[in-house]
């Protein structure tokens, strides 16, 4: 792989951040509502809203604010939490780790099924598995996250039986069996959509290899079925399917805030939620441009793995 | 177009956007019931022959609240990703018409934008507007622009260099002449296209936005709302979360089919899968 595509892709990503710094700042700090009396209540006597926004900087012009919150960036600092009194950065860590342990067991479980299960459908393309599968993954796109992750409680969370615990976390490294019982039903939720998109994609791109000269060609050759699929048409179905991943973590990205403030799962989701209720706009900000962070790099990371698959693309 | 119901997509699609337009057109006016009036003897009910889909946790029914919800989630829909189309073109169209620094000035701001997750844009915006179905609707179009700028630059970019565009040049017609004239009609397919489908996430994020609390206030009977305040009660009465859950996806599903068998339809390349 040639290292100019590389450079060329990662200084792009570094641009579609510093852009999001902007863009975040000025959602945050340039539309109507002064975060000042957001903290102090609308009956805040004018001295005390002074002396907050002082504190805040507040009373400098917006390009020294931001030219000050991106210094701090650089140097690691995302401020201090106004509601928890912490540092951004040590809350934010936190809420990350949780969210990518949720992140991460949805996506390997999806990856390991819906890849499998894609192929199987385009293989058996107009049998009742397809039709299935087909129907399961527009339901699987048309159910918004709180309603999947409702039903999901009422089936296997209810009093009666109490299957799996209704939310809450425990960490990994605490008690595995725990931690594994917490996870699977915000992993579900968040596995359907997955599931819906990568098997679909999987089938469709499988589907039009299948039916490509050099597959024939391969059959012809008097190759068994089993090596025309797993060497010639599986890895050249895969390409976009990586593609369809590394999409989906954005999606991920979004999915998590509602599935985490439904299951009570301490992540990044939940404590945007929390942070945007209470108006701590330096969490806001770290948030939104670390979520942002993570789907750029997601996107570098697929152009990168593609790039190493299809060798058409580099010089593209 | 012709054979545009030859597919299982569009029939599946067009029967459920009929059901779901139906409901929004007329849903308020055949609801059986009062859909506020609280009825303390029949809380949380089953489906029944009363009250076909059951009771809330004050006894109000069901089926009347879907129905005279219907009109607000679809609206909401249709709503708020025209007036996203409608900023989304204008930018995406004036950057693929003017080219140049102006079009890799707007691209690179767009391509900031889109790395940020369309729910939490519309969750960072709609908590400084505040919430209200208004400003969630506003919300959803803003974090919509960009994704739809983007797909009308590069349909205006596909038709800019076609022949027809290069003779209304040539005979020195004006450039909104041939904005308007030329190039919109036939870039217009992919946007409707794109529209069509994301109304279906439109719906969706609006119905978070509510289960969330922040579009829709109480009492309203936006489906999203619906499903917040019957959560308490799920485990006695599953219905009271799983008719309005379902019915959300029902909307979402019809517009998704419906746009996908357009697409389709449209362009016959695609038409696999």
């Amino acid at each position: 792989m040639s290292w100019g595509y590389f450079i060329r892709r990662l200084l792009a990503v570094f641009l579609v951040l510093a852009i999001v710094t902007f863009a975040v700042f000025a959602i945050t700090t340039m539309l109507p509502g002064n975060a000042a009396i957001m903290i102090l209540g609308e009956y805040a006597t004018p001295e005390a809203v002074a002396a907050l926004e002082k504190q805040l900087h507040l009373d400098q012009p917006w390009y020294a604010q931001y030219l000050s919150w991106v210094a701090g960036i650089l140097h690691g600092d995302f401020g201090t939490s106004l509601r928890l009194s912490l540092p951004v950065t040590q809350v934010v860590g936190e809420a990350f780790v949780n969210s990518a342990m949720l992140g991460a067991t949805a996506l390997v479980a999806v990856t390991i099924t819906a890849i499998p299960l894609g192929a199987l459908a385009a293989l058996k393309r107009g049998t009742g598995m397809d039709l299935g599968l087909g129907l399961f993954s527009y339901l699987g796109t048309a159910l918004p996250e709180f309603v999947t992750a409702t039903l999901l409680l009422v089936f296997f969370a209810a009093p009666q039986h109490g299957l799996f615990p209704a939310g809450g976390f425990v960490a990994p490294w605490e008690d595995l069996g725990g931690f594994a019982a917490h996870v699977v039903l915000p992993a579900a939720t968040l596995g359907l959509v997955l599931m819906a998109h990568i098997s679909r994609q999987v089938r469709s791109e499988m589907s039009e290899v299948l039916s490509s000269d050099y597959i024939r060609a391969a059959r012809l050759k008097g190759l068994t079925e089993r090596r025309v699929i797993r060497r010639h048409a599986l890895p050249n179905s895969l390409a976009p399917a990586i593609a369809v991943i590394s999409l989906d973590i954005g999606y991920l990205l979004g999915g998590i805030i509602v599935v985490e403030e439904i299951f009570a799962w301490p992540g990044l989701g939940r404590l945007l939620i929390y942070a945007l209720e209470n108006r701590d706009l330096p969490v806001i900000q770290a948030v939104t441009l670390l979520l942002a962070a993570v789907y750029a790099l997601s996107n570098l990371l697929s152009d990168i793995v593609i790039a190493l698959l299809d060798p058409r693309v580099r010089y593209a | 177009m012709r054979n545009f119901f030859s597919s299982p997509t569009a029939i599946m699609g067009t029967a459920l956007l009929s059901i779901v337009l139906f409901a929004a057109i007329f849903g308020p006016m055949i609801a059986p019931y009062d859909p506020q009036a609280f009825d303390p003897l029949n809380r949380l009910q089953g489906p029944s022959l009363t009250h076909l889909f059951g009771t809330d946790q004050f006894g109000r029914d069901l089926l009347s609240r879907i129905l005279t919800g219907a009109p607000s989630t679809v609206a909401f829909g249709v709503g708020a990703t025209l007036l996203g189309v409608g900023i989304g073109s204008i930018i995406g169209v004036v950057a693929g018409v003017s080219g140049g620094w102006v079009d890799s000035t707007i691209m690179r701001i767009l391509d900031g934008l889109l790395a940020v997750p369309d729910l939490l844009f519309t969750l960072l915006i709609v908590t400084i507007l505040g919430g209200g179905m208004e400003h969630a609707m506003l919300a959803v179009s803003i974090a919509f622009a960009p994704g739809m700028a983007r797909i009308a630059r590069s349909a205006v970019l596909s038709v800019r260099t076609r022949d027809y565009v290069r003779a209304a040049v040539a005979r020195g017609e004006s450039g909104v002449y041939i904005v308007t004239c030329e190039v919109l009609p036939n870039a217009l397919s992919p946007i409707v296209v794109e529209a069509t489908i994301r109304v279906s996430f439109a719906i969706m994020i609006g119905a978070t936005l509510g289960f969330l609390g922040l579009g829709a206030q109480p009492p309203s009977t936006e489906w999203g709302l619906m499903v917040a305040e019957a959560r308490q009660f799920m485990f006695r009465n599953p219905w009271c979360v799983a008719i309005p859950g379902i019915s959300i996806a029902i909307a979402a599903l019809g517009f998704n089919l419906f746009g996908d068998a357009l697409r389709d339809a449209l362009d016959p390349k695609r038409s696999h899968g």
